[in-house]
């Protein structure tokens, strides 16, 4: 019986907190179309999430654009296509590594200092003081998170795929010696709208999906210090787990025929 | 007398009580926390709930605040039912208190003013400007100068947190004050001057208080009224003169602090 009741209540405890997930996320999401807004908390999480991720952002996309180049040359040098490069460098970083690794970024930055900073409101009762002083937490600390992600994770991956495709530029050029004017025809012929704009849809979900999960896991953390670091854990690993899967998901709806 | 039914005093003659809580009960899985509590608090009373640690007093505030939902019973606020009350009623109640949280709860990511003046801007009653004077007076109630009110409450020491967080309660005017142990963690002097300060602030305001703590000293000095709070019920009640001579042995083990007694102290919460 044992290994069966394991079984089961796994699959239940799965299926229970997926429930709560879900709940929480629709909560939040109609607190968000709901008066009254809170614009300044917006303004202050859109700064946060958008222009301090700038650095830890362009660094990760100008040295995974270099290495893109790198790797590719030394594949295709085999085939004699070492001209498809700029190709794949544009596609690669605008279809997937820019929007993937910016989120997997984004997570370990924002995700986790969301869920600590709510995680300590939850535990030294300021949540509860939010409720005492006519305030809806959900609208007041987690809506205003949930828009600033969904709407400034697309920007960061703008700046990131310029940044990403320019790295790919400078190792082509200065080290395996292309022609510049012909890179960058190479880079233009190979961009398309659908590429960039699939990128930058999958860069909203992931904003979502990191500011959700940093506001779950902070808001429902329970013990003190250590349950404000578990929380702070979870977001981090839950957030890069479901970019992860739902890149997959949303690459299957884009360009699957 | 574990089984004793509440005290005939528990139950104020006043039938225009403040706060009337009847059979509120509230468990949390297996454990029973509240047990069919009644208290009633009279219109600008201040009532005191002592009891050991983890008896329940602080879920019973948070039952009467909304952040907990009673299981079962009734809780009346000027006559109207809050137990099961939709988020909108539940909103326009919660505007008749004011909260002073344990460990203070001030928002850290906010200056002092803005934390005294949350309740507020909550409510758009006041512009940002108005309501940063409105803040600096509250804070000249509470012993503060305008100097604190641009710092941030790490800036501050653990009694003027108290302080500032006191002035957050009394921001809007409230009907009803609700003090979850307002002196702990503080030393006796600053825990007197806290204790002063909430006297006069209730009479000034003429705001019902209700109080829990187990700081016995603290319980004297601010209330009128006293009730002990075991297993989830309220086993004696009565006015604070009468503290010493309840001729209970459960109020004579607690407010005398012995380990021996009626009292078993629980280990696990």
């Amino acid at each position: 019986m044992t290994p069966l009741r394991v079984v089961g209540r796994v699959v239940l405890d799965f299926f229970a907190s997926t429930g709560r997930l879900v709940l929480f996320a629709l909560t939040a999401l109609s607190h968000c179309v709901r008066p009254p807004f809170y614009f300044r908390s917006v303004g202050r999480q859109m700064v946060e999430i958008g222009y301090y991720s700038l650095p830890v952002v362009g660094l990760t996309a100008i040295f995974t654009g270099m290495v893109l180049a790198l790797q590719s040359y030394t594949g295709f040098a085999r085939f004699s296509a070492e001209g498809a490069v700029a190709n794949v460098v544009v596609v690669s970083i605008t279809r997937e590594l820019g929007p993937v690794l910016a989120g997997l970024m984004v997570a370990g930055r924002i995700g986790a200092s969301m869920a600590a900073e709510i995680g300590t409101m939850r535990v030294t009762e300021q949540i509860d003081a939010l409720t005492t002083l006519s305030t809806n937490p959900m609208k007041y600390m987690v809506a205003p998170r949930l828009v600033a992600g969904l709407l400034m994770l697309p920007l960061l991956v703008l700046v990131a795929n310029t940044i990403g495709v320019f790295g790919g530029y400078l190792v082509g050029v200065y080290k395996l010696g292309f022609n510049p004017a012909i890179y960058i025809e190479n880079t233009w012929d190979a961009l398309t709208t659908e590429d960039v704009v699939s990128g930058l849809v999958k860069a909203s979900v992931f904003g979502f999906i990191i500011a959700l999960m940093g506001c779950y896991h902070g808001y429902h953390s329970r013990g003190g210090a250590q349950g404000v670091g578990g929380a702070t854990t979870n977001a981090v690993v839950s957030a890069s787990i479901l970019i992860l899967s739902f890149d997959y998901v949303l690459t299957e709806l884009f360009f699957a025929r | 007398m574990t089984e004793a039914a509440p005290a005939p005093d528990t139950i104020t003659p006043d039938a225009a009580a403040k706060i009337r809580i009847r059979g509120l009960r509230k468990r949390f899985g297996p454990k029973v926390v509240l047990d069919g509590l009644d208290l009633d608090v009279g219109d600008g009373e201040s009532v005191v709930v002592i009891g050991g640690s983890g008896t329940g007093k602080s879920v019973l505030l948070k039952c009467i605040l909304g952040i907990l939902d009673a299981n079962r019973g009734s809780i009346l606020i000027d006559g109207e039912e809050i137990v099961g009350a939709d988020a909108d009623r539940r909103e326009a109640i919660n505007r008749k208190f004011g909260m002073l949280f344990q460990g203070s709860a001030l928002f850290d990511s906010l200056p002092v003013w803005e934390n005294v003046a949350f309740g507020l801007l909550a409510r758009k009653r006041l512009g940002r400007g108005q309501a940063r004077d409105a803040a600096i007076d509250k804070l000249s109630h509470v012993g503060l100068t305008a100097d604190v009110a641009d710092l941030f409450p790490a800036e501050l020491s653990g009694g003027m947190q108290k302080r500032v967080a006191l002035a957050r309660a009394i921001a809007a005017d409230p009907e009803i004050i609700f003090f979850d142990e307002p002196t702990t963690g503080l030393d006796p002097i600053m825990a007197d001057v806290i204790n002063d300060l909430i006297v006069d602030i209730t009479r000034d305001v003429g705001a019902t208080a209700l109080s829990i703590t187990h700081d016995m000293a603290s319980a004297r000095k601010i209330a009128n009224r006293i009730a002990m709070l075991h297993e989830g019920k309220i086993i004696w009640a009565g006015p604070v003169a009468d503290i010493d001579r309840s001729g209970n042995a459960f109020v004579d083990q607690f407010i005398h602090g012995r380990a021996e007694g009626p009292i078993k102290m629980a280990v696990r919460a």
